[in-house]
């Protein structure tokens, strides 16, 4: 392959690193008003009446919506495919409030000053309601009743009990657990809380609408999911789809909190009220507490092992906290099961989850959707079974770890809303990196027998170094749900407008879908100009969510390409007379076996303007019908001070199986990100509340992300496999990684003090609390 | 308030509110390269380099800034000719979304411009106040190891 594997730069890079390239924000419009919305104080309230004059009559004020002005749809904020597997609980503003946060109303005005003193213009009377503070009082007797109105629906035939504050549910099981149990020679059990978290992109939420001069609306906006922005935006506003375009430019990062219609709605309804441009951007304050996060989860779990570690039985049962809106709740809860299940095969296995609303931040998608929870469970559980059996941590995951050729029921059992596929497993390199990431960081049977080794380095004797892994996996697109397209065109030149509805963020999916055609076409990548997301150019694709953008987008992309392939090649015959059938396309040349060739260049004006003209174009769709797992070990080496409980990281190492890495540079970089990512949910980031539920960590000062200080030594592997029903052999790479840090770390602090962390972030304080647990 | 300043290389008046920050003065005056992350100086997507030291813009007081230096990314490099710095980041992938990378690239260019040969620790603490969550960093640190001058 000439472009394929290569690390190419970015075709969107010399943009980038000149600063040239447009985000939303460096958009601006003549007679741009600046949109800002009233957050809820309360966490759980009735507007019992709100007055609105005085900030309408402000000077500079062009418009301000709150529930009464806007129509009342019921929506899911999710950026899903249609019918959303997400209830329809939400709309643009409400008469209650569900959460810190919560809109209250919004404003158009002149400035940022006028927009912020129109907001404190507007009085609000609330009715303050008893609070859900936390999951576990949801569904106690008298709980309030987060969700009472009556237009609360589920969009798909799946249980939906508003009523008992349960925005999703589900229970499968396989064989039988009580027999596999019975048949354990060993039982472990424990509950495991995976705390909230933020995703914290760069580029805080943005969006900027105006009406176009066919009084269209426009929305520029910062999202992983422009058709379904354009889809719900038109449901929230009542519009024909028709009357809306939606343009993605160049996103600051999204990692899964722009899969959502955060903004889109009402920044399109001030632009509807003042017919005038309007910006709205999330302060960074607002980024914490009103955008999305990562879903609180209880894992239950429990699993029995016979004596030489052969998995008996599994049950894992999720209490998943979906905040005051179901955003992904069923979904994300199904996927603790299907991203972590399946990666030991097991006859008895039953998986149940309950996602409960509270008066807090809001769930949503997180990069790791579901599998970072429940792997952490999972991962620290086995950890559990290896130490009490004996067994090398690293041996009892080769024991039991799905290989290739292999299957679970759980694929079946368990879809998205609906029942999952079948599937067997294709490429698998998990045991390679069970053995690559093993000596990469020196993995020595002896971790498992000396508990608490002195640390080799230090005199003082209450620093502990400890070892810990895990083994990861992940799926790549939904099956039978996702969808993408892809449009190639040929230009004068002889190069190619590649039009895709596949949303880069930032991972560089532009840049491998130009290698990918580019490798079909013969040509170099940068002979195709990319075009990623714009509603009224590109084919639909569903966004850049679910780790699908390589796997399901890349192959529309190779089909699309391919279809141009024998466009070309087709006219370059007919031009020189040559056998179709034996050429090839090289160099941006169609080459013939008896030496005759015909340029790209001859082809494109032959086709334009010379004879039988047409226009070489083709559009090419893509669905999927499998998920295939990408797999990883991960291995830490941490030191403990056992007197003050702080944990240092010192090596990480992190051996993946992508499949083909299209661009080795650019899935190098979304491994190590995610691990980075992965390594600040466990050791700093944290959501801490007040008894109000006010979020008190909403700025960098107090929620802290890493920086380079926070850094580990770092290694990188990737293992070759080759997917068979992937993009040149390609699977996904972008989420997997996130979800090692957890429970390779608690792993390892339990290697060097004996202490099983249950519940992150491993700050100082409950280490040191779960080490005295053991005096 | 009218304030004079140079703004890569070049002299420049502006009209100015007393209180605005250098980050709106900048936007405002289409040195997009500049970018809001937080407001509030704790992620570094807003430095510009201030007579040569990186400074963060949405903390910092345009009114104080008469006759001062200040260098933006626009300053530079372009396109057609890109600094080195701007080469190597494309070169070692350590641009994923690019949100960071105006100001990582300045803060590691203050550093090299004072000290040709970083240690790998004083690249990190160079780069301490950038946060940037796409690439994990190690890319960004490799790409200002491979221009030390040996
Ligand atoms: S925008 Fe200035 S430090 Fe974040
Ligand atoms: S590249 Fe996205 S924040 Fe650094």
């Amino acid at each position: 392959m000439k472009i394929v594997s290569k690390s190419k730069i970015k075709v969107d890079g010399p943009g980038l690193v000149t600063g040239k390239q447009k985000f939303v924000d460096d958009f601006d419009m003549p007679g741009m008003l600046v949109g800002k919305i009233l957050a809820s104080p309360h966490a759980h309230a009735i507007i019992k009446k709100i007055d609105i004059s005085k900030a309408e009559k402000l000077p500079g004020v062009h418009a301000v919506l709150y529930h009464k002005n806007v129509p009342r749809v019921a929506h899911t904020t999710a950026g899903q495919g249609f019918p959303e597997p997400s209830p329809y609980d939400t709309f643009m503003f409400d008469k209650k409030v569900r959460y810190v946060g919560d809109r209250v109303a919004a404003v158009a005005a002149e400035s940022e000053e006028i927009a912020k003193k129109a907001l404190s213009l507007i009085e609000v009377e609330y009715k303050i309601l008893p609070a859900i503070l936390s999951a576990k009082d949801s569904l106690k007797k008298n709980a309030p009743v987060i969700h009472d109105e009556p237009e609360a629906i589920m969009p798909i035939p799946v249980p939906y009990d508003p009523k008992r504050n349960i925005a999703a549910s589900t229970d499968v099981q396989v064989g039988d657990i009580d027999k596999g149990f019975a048949k354990a020679a060993l039982i472990v059990e424990r509950e495991f809380k995976a705390h909230y978290a933020t995703h914290c992109p760069m580029e805080p939420h943005i969006t900027l609408t105006y009406p176009d001069e066919n009084g269209r609306l426009v929305i520029i906006t910062s999202t992983q999911v422009p058709f379904h922005v354009r889809r719900i935006v038109a449901q929230t506003l009542k519009l024909p789809i028709k009357k809306i375009r939606v343009i993605k430019p160049r996103i600051g990062g999204g990692f899964g909190g722009k899969q959502e219609i955060l903004l889109e709605d009402v920044c399109s309804a001030l632009t509807l009220k003042s017919s005038r441009p309007v910006k709205i951007r999330y302060t960074r304050e607002e980024e914490f507490a009103k955008s999305r996060t990562r879903h609180e989860q209880y894992v239950n779990l429990k699993i029995g092992a016979t004596k030489n570690g052969k998995l008996t039985s599994i049950y894992m049962d999720v209490l998943s906290n979906t905040g005051a809106y179901g955003s992904h709740a069923l979904t994300v809860a199904c996927n603790c099961g299907s991203k972590t299940l399946p990666l030991y095969p097991c006859d008895n296995v039953r998986f149940r989850a309950t996602t409960v609303y509270t008066n807090l931040p809001v769930g949503g998608a997180y990069r790791g959707y579901g599998a970072t929870q429940a792997a952490f469970a999972l991962e620290c559980l086995m950890d559990e079974i290896a130490y009490k059996l004996k067994i090398d941590p690293v041996e009892l995951r080769r024991k039991n770890h799905i290989k290739s050729g292999g299957s679970s029921p759980i694929f079946e059992k368990l879809g998205e809303g609906k029942a999952g596929v079948k599937q067997t497993i294709g490429s698998c390199g998990l045991a390679e990196c069970i053995t690559k990431g093993a000596r990469a960081i020196g993995w020595k049977k002896k971790q498992l027998e000396g508990r608490c080794p002195q640390c080799p380095n230090s005199k003082i004797n209450t620093l502990k170094r400890g070892f810990g892994m895990c083994t990861l996996m992940q799926g790549s697109s939904i099956p039978e749900i996702d969808m993408a397209a892809a449009t190639i065109k040929m230009n004068e030149d002889g190069s190619f407008n590649l039009l895709v509805g596949a949303t880069d963020l930032g991972t560089g999916s532009d840049t491998i879908l130009a290698q990918i055609a580019a490798e079909v076409l013969g040509c170099d990548e940068s002979d195709m100009i990319v075009l990623s997301s714009d509603t009224d150019i590109t084919p639909f694709d569903v966004g850049a969510y679910a780790s699908s953008t390589t796997y399901l987008s890349g192959a529309a992309v190779k089909k699309t390409a391919e279809k141009i392939r024998d466009q070309i090649i087709k006219v370059a015959a007919e031009v020189c007379g040559g056998n179709p059938k034996k050429a090839i396309v090289e160099n941006k040349t169609v080459k013939f076996p008896d030496g005759k060739n015909v340029s790209f260049y001859d082809i494109a004006i032959h086709t334009l303007y010379l004879k039988d003209q047409f226009q070489i174009a083709a559009t090419e769709s893509n669905i999927s019908h499998k998920s295939p797992p990408p797999f990883a070990a991960h291995y830490v080496e941490v030191e403990v001070d056992t007197e003050t409980g702080e944990v240092k990281l010192l090596k990480y190492v992190a051996a993946v199986d992508c499949g083909t890495e299209i661009n080795p540079k650019l899935a190098r970089g979304q491994t190590e990100g995610a691990v980075v990512n992965g390594i600040g949910y466990a050791l700093m980031e944290e959501y801490i509340f007040n008894e109000k539920g006010k979020l008190l960590t909403d700025n960098f000062f107090t929620y802290k992300i890493p920086s380079t200080r926070d850094l580990p030594e770092m290694k990188i592997i990737h293992v070759k496999s080759y997917e068979d029903s992937g993009p040149f052999g390609a699977k996904s790479v972008s989420e997997i990684s996130i979800n090692g840090a957890l429970p390779a770390i608690s792993n390892a602090i339990f290697n060097a003090t004996g202490a099983r962390l249950t519940e992150g972030p491993f700050t100082a304080e409950r280490v040191l609390k779960a080490i005295r647990r053991l005096e | 308030m009218k304030i004079q300043l140079t703004i890569n290389s070049k002299n420049k008046t502006f009209d100015i509110q007393p209180d605005e920050k250098l980050l709106e003065t900048l936007r405002n005056n289409n040195y997009k390269s500049v970018k809001f992350g937080c407001g509030e100086g704790t992620c570094g997507t807003c430095t510009v380099l201030i007579n040569g030291k990186p400074r963060l813009s949405c903390i910092t007081f345009t009114a104080q800034m008469t006759g001062k230096e200040i260098t933006t990314l626009e300053g530079i490099g372009t396109i057609e000719n890109l600094h080195k710095l701007q080469k190597s980041f494309l070169a070692e992938g350590a641009v994923q979304c690019g949100y960071c990378t105006p100001g990582m690239i300045l803060s590691a260019k203050a550093l090299l411009d004072k000290n040709k040969s970083p240690t790998e620790e004083e690249i990190k603490k160079a780069l301490d106040g950038n946060k940037c969550r796409c690439t994990g960093y190690g890319s960004i640190i490799k790409a200002i190891q491979k221009l030390q001058d040996h």
